[in-house]
């Protein structure tokens, strides 16, 4: 890897060079009620609504890879037969402004499944393949447990990542292209201080984890408890709402419709991202249902993210950015939830 | 008009449909007008006999029925009964004729003269309690809202034409909110149904940050109970979930049920 470091006014001329692009960056959406700032990710087009200093953006970037909902196909029906049109709704390049590890990982833990899998989704893979992501360092937050899920800090699936080093940032480069674009602003090699500086903001990261999961042989405790009281302590609790999978940066679970156009000429096949908590997940045809139960489906919840996929990738589906536990109402977080299957309340 | 509707060469029947109204302010009829860029395809998909809010002519030979509103006189019953008489699908359109809409608000009254008082004076008039149509005819479906949407009513219909079979979305508003990317509400500091009402508004009131009222009814899986816990730990008092439960009707029996449990335990009333 190389590394550079730069004065912090060169990231707005970072940012001019790179805005003939769609930049999508955390931006401030107000206060909560007792007045915490809260951020997402939007579409920026002044350098002075990035929110850098962000904390976690309620949402995670997962929607310009694989939004919410997606035309996959439409139709035009005729008497004699019909024509498909394929749109994979890849418009521009999109630079990723400002995305913390976590976030980073998650979008190459989804690459495992939907990029580097038998069968590619190419609706997926059209909108990866044309980012351009600007890490950036973050300070944990107190959901935050990424550290035990080892995606507290990015190796790969990023052009550029930056560390604050006060005045400086120091930059990670991992692609050609941004080795191409810092050569455009003025950089430096790193000093012997600015190392030392690095180590000592990264060593002061480490101080202010505050949540924890205890990851050691999860895939076989949760094997052990599959009939666990637990499940049933937090299945009365879940809302089946889907809340934690539409914030979770890896959830990908979805249904695919078919709709016919009111004029009887046009159809329409569509993607909605769905939620293993919903009542319908497990809902087959002939209308059984295999999960009745929010336990049980809260339950496998648990069960894709911390051991299937384990399983499957030798490394778990969650990030540990803690969004899902600050997004539900009931209070269910991961922490909570697997220290209790643990046995230790 | 199409002489012959079809769909991939196949011939389809036209349904004839009427349109009819009780107890309403009629704000789901005029929904279906209001869509102007569709309107004439969905005129196309079928032959309305009658629809006093769009035509003149009236016809009593229809295949599906859309009755908005809910029952609170007496010649309603007897309307509604021909209606269904007549009706091969008889369809309630809308919170009022689903659940008894805002018009059930009355009910939760004690003395339902003092309400007539109220409301109409000395004026003479036969009025009795709100009732959904399904406390008097079998109900073939149900289109949820206060008021419809339009968008919904469409596809419902669009499937109904081609036979496809009609689905409700199961899971709660919070479903389709967050896939709008809004800030929850609660956390915004405002109170909520959308963690137990069902879905396909697309999130129509959390998206412009108004709280959901309800209008929809009970997802299928509603978790009431922790609703009302949620609502404590946030800092809204019982009256404000009943105010919101039993506004629209759809949870009537949710709401009897916090009722006859405050009369139990009357401390939560307050605001702790």
């Amino acid at each position: 890897m190389i590394f550079k470091v730069f004065k912090k006014q060169e990231l707005a001329r970072l940012h001019a060079l790179l805005a003939v692009n769609i930049i999508v960056g955390p931006v401030s959406k107000g206060n909560d009620r007792n007045g915490k700032p809260l951020y997402d990710f939007d579409v920026v087009y002044d350098f002075s609504d990035l929110a850098l200093d962000y904390t976690q953006t309620v949402h995670s970037p997962k929607r310009f890879v694989l939004p919410y909902q997606e035309t996959l196909s439409t139709f035009a029906v005729s008497r004699d037969g019909w024509e498909k049109h394929v749109d994979l709704n890849v418009y521009r390049p999109l630079v990723f402004f400002g995305m913390h590890a976590c976030d980073i990982n998650a979008l190459n833990k989804l690459d495992l499944v939907l990029a580097q899998s038998t069968y590619p989704n190419p609706y997926y893979m059209g909108k990866r393949k044309n980012l351009f992501i600007i890490g950036l360092d973050c300070n944990p937050e107190p959901q935050c447990f990424c550290r035990s899920m080892g995606t507290d800090s990015a190796i790969h699936g990023f052009d550029l990542f930056l560390t604050d080093l006060g005045g400086k940032y120091f930059a990670e480069i991992l692609s050609a292209t941004s080795f191409d674009l810092l050569s455009q602003i003025t950089c430096q090699d790193p000093s012997a201080k600015d190392l030392a500086r690095y180590k000592h903001v990264t060593s002061e990261k480490s101080k202010h984890y505050t949540a924890s999961v205890d990851t050691s042989d999860l895939t076989k405790i949760l094997d052990l408890e599959f009939e666990s009281a637990a499940w049933d302590y937090w299945g009365k609790k879940c809302l089946s709402c889907g809340t934690c999978a539409n914030v979770c940066p890896t959830c990908y679970c979805y249904g695919v419709a078919e709709q016919v156009d009111l004029d009887l000429q046009h159809a329409g096949k569509t993607r909605s991202l769905h939620s293993c908590n919903l009542i319908d997940f497990a809902k087959v045809a002939g209308g059984h249902n295999f999960r009745p139960q929010s336990a049980s489906r809260l339950k496998y919840r648990y069960y894709h993210k911390h051991r299937g996929f384990v399983e499957a990738f030798e490394e778990s589906l969650c990030v540990g950015c803690g969004r899902c536990g600050a997004a539900c109402l009931a209070d269910i977080t991961p922490p909570e939830v697997i220290a209790s299957v643990r046995g230790k309340e | 008009m199409d002489e012959q509707l079809s769909y991939l060469g196949v011939p389809l029947i036209r349904p004839r449909v009427g349109f009819f109204e009780l107890s309403s302010c009629e704000g789901c009829q005029l929904q279906l007008l209001n869509n102007e860029a569709t309107l004439l395809d969905f005129l196309n998909l079928v032959e309305i006999v009658n629809f006093r809010e769009g035509m003149s002519e009236r016809g009593d030979t229809y295949d599906i029925a859309f009755v908005e509103g809910s029952v609170t006189r007496k010649d309603e019953i007897a309307r509604l009964t021909e209606i269904r008489k007549n009706a091969k699908i008889l369809v309630a359109l809308g919170s009022c004729a689903c659940f008894g809409g805002v018009n059930q608000l009355k009910n939760r009254f004690r003395d339902p003269d003092w309400v007539k008082k109220e409301v109409y004076g000395d004026f003479p008039i036969e009025t009795m309690e709100a009732h959904p149509l399904a406390d008097f005819v079998q109900v073939d479906l149900s289109i949820f809202g206060c008021p419809i949407k339009k968008e919904e009513v469409e596809r419902i219909v669009t499937d109904l034409v081609v036979g496809k079979t009609v689905h409700h979305p199961e899971y709660p508003v919070c479903m389709e909110c967050k896939a709008n990317e809004n800030i929850c509400l609660f956390e915004l500091g405002e109170p909520c149904l959308g963690p137990v009402t069902r879905a396909g508004c697309d999130a129509w009131c959390t998206s412009n940050r108004r709280g959901c009222w309800g209008c929809r009814g009970p997802a299928e899986a509603a978790n009431l109970k922790q609703l009302e816990e949620i609502m404590h730990t946030y800092g809204f008092d019982r009256e404000t979930i009943l105010d919101r439960l039993e506004c629209f009707g759809g949870f009537a029996s949710f709401a009897d049920t916090i009722r006859a449990q405050a009369k139990k335990s009357p401390a939560r009333r307050k605001k702790s």
